[in-house]
């Protein structure tokens, strides 16, 4: 691929997602964008360049932008977050919530939708500690072609053999054909929506917990400033962010602290439930 | 050094199976049947066993109700890998005392994420 097609590429997704493509990653570019072009009767990636020269059609502008966001996820992607957000997150705010019982959680760039169905399913677990609560679990993405694939609820054998232990395959998912799908009832727990992260998310509401995890790494630093203050705002004061094993606010961010001995979750200086516990 | 028993009748299987697990530090021992795993087992219970369904001589569930119902049968961790891709099978496994499932086709990753979730790794 030519210089002046990669910049071309690469301005269209910066400015729409935020993501930084570095030079590194032409190999992603190809393999994603490849795809596209074809499905469009188009031979190249230089013809797909010329096209979006040509028309600076919107669909395709977006197209472009949804194939070069769509990012690698499973079931309780690595772990811990699953079990900090159970052992030490979701007690406190039981406790904090006791006279409210409500909760919202936001998972933003939730891909195919294993990290929210994760949270539903270990809330599901949790269910005799929250009888009579109102829990509301937002899913986002700017890709609309992965939120259908998430609001299915459908996944081949090795997505669900990636994280899920066996028997809440069991005890959630349904055999269809060779694919496994989670059930309505764990479904119905997840609401899913688009959302651009560089967009204002005030509208939002306010959120217990978010999880943000493996979307910054992706941005370059003033962007991340600027996603994590808009986070800030939406997020409760005694609330909870949880940030992907590489990311962190340090440095970038002086609205949150990390809590103590939880890796990868960060709650506002304002002080705090997490503060208080620890 | 923890060891897993690799139980399969295919060779190869055996073979990629025991270099993604050599590669994650296990000490493997092999046995192509369930009757072999047991000979196995009564001379050193391994830590792991990665067993096949449909096996000659002894099949894997077999070879798993025979075992958890032996002396320290109750020690290794048990992990099925089958072609045996189906809701059925899988209850039958676990309630006969399996602590994972992994369905062929598998991976390095389908391994790795399915000991770590068992807690040998």
């Amino acid at each position: 691929m030519n210089s002046q097609d990669f910049q071309l590429f690469g301005e269209i997704v910066k400015s729409r997602s935020g993501l930084v493509l570095t030079e590194e990653k032409v190999y992603l570019l190809e393999s994603r964008l490849v795809p596209l072009a074809r499905r469009r009767g188009l031979e190249s990636l230089e013809a797909l360049a010329d096209e979006v020269r040509r028309t600076q059609d919107e669909r395709l502008l977006n197209e472009i932008t949804e194939a070069m966001t769509t990012n690698e996820t499973f079931f309780f992607r690595d772990t811990k977050p699953f079990d900090i957000f159970r052992d030490v997150v979701l007690p406190q705010l039981l406790k904090a919530r006791a006279a409210k019982k409500s909760l919202r959680i936001w998972t933003a760039a939730c891909s195919t939708g294993q990290e929210p169905y994760s949270i539903a399913m270990l809330l599901k677990e949790e269910a005799a500690k929250m009888a009579g609560w109102r829990v509301e679990i937002l899913a986002t993405d700017i890709s609309t072609e992965v939120l259908e694939k998430a609001k299915a609820g459908l996944y081949s054998q090795f997505e669900v053999q990636r994280g899920l232990p066996i028997q809440l395959l069991m005890k959630h998912f349904q055999q269809v054909g060779e694919m496994w799908q989670i059930d309505s009832s764990i479904r119905a727990m997840v609401k899913f929506a688009p959302k651009n992260l560089l967009e204002d998310l005030g509208g939002m509401g306010q959120f217990d917990v978010v999880f943000c995890r493996n979307v910054l790494i992706y941005f370059d630093q003033p962007t991340k400033g600027k996603v994590l203050d808009q986070v800030h705002n939406i997020l409760a004061e005694d609330g909870a962010l949880f940030l992907g094993g590489a990311e962190t606010v340090l440095g970038i961010c002086d609205s949150f602290k990390p809590v103590d001995g939880q890796r990868g979750v960060y709650t506002s200086v304002k002080g705090g439930l997490m503060a208080a516990a620890s | 050094m923890p060891s897993c028993l690799i139980v399969d009748d295919s060779k190869v299987v055996r073979m990629v199976a025991r270099r993604i697990l050599e590669d994650l530090s296990f000490g493997i021992l092999e046995a192509e049947d369930g009757k072999g795993a047991l000979t196995t087992c009564q001379e050193k219970m391994p830590d792991v066993i990665l067993l096949d369904w449909n096996m000659p001589v002894m099949n894997g569930i077999d070879f798993l109700r025979t075992l958890r119902s032996s002396e320290n049968g109750d020690q290794p961790v048990v992990i099925f890998c089958t072609t045996e891709n189906d809701m059925a099978h899988i209850r039958e496994a676990i309630s006969a005392g399996a602590n994972e499932y992994i369905m062929k086709p598998f991976d390095r990753a389908i391994i790795e994420a399915k000991f770590s979730q068992v807690g040998v790794l």
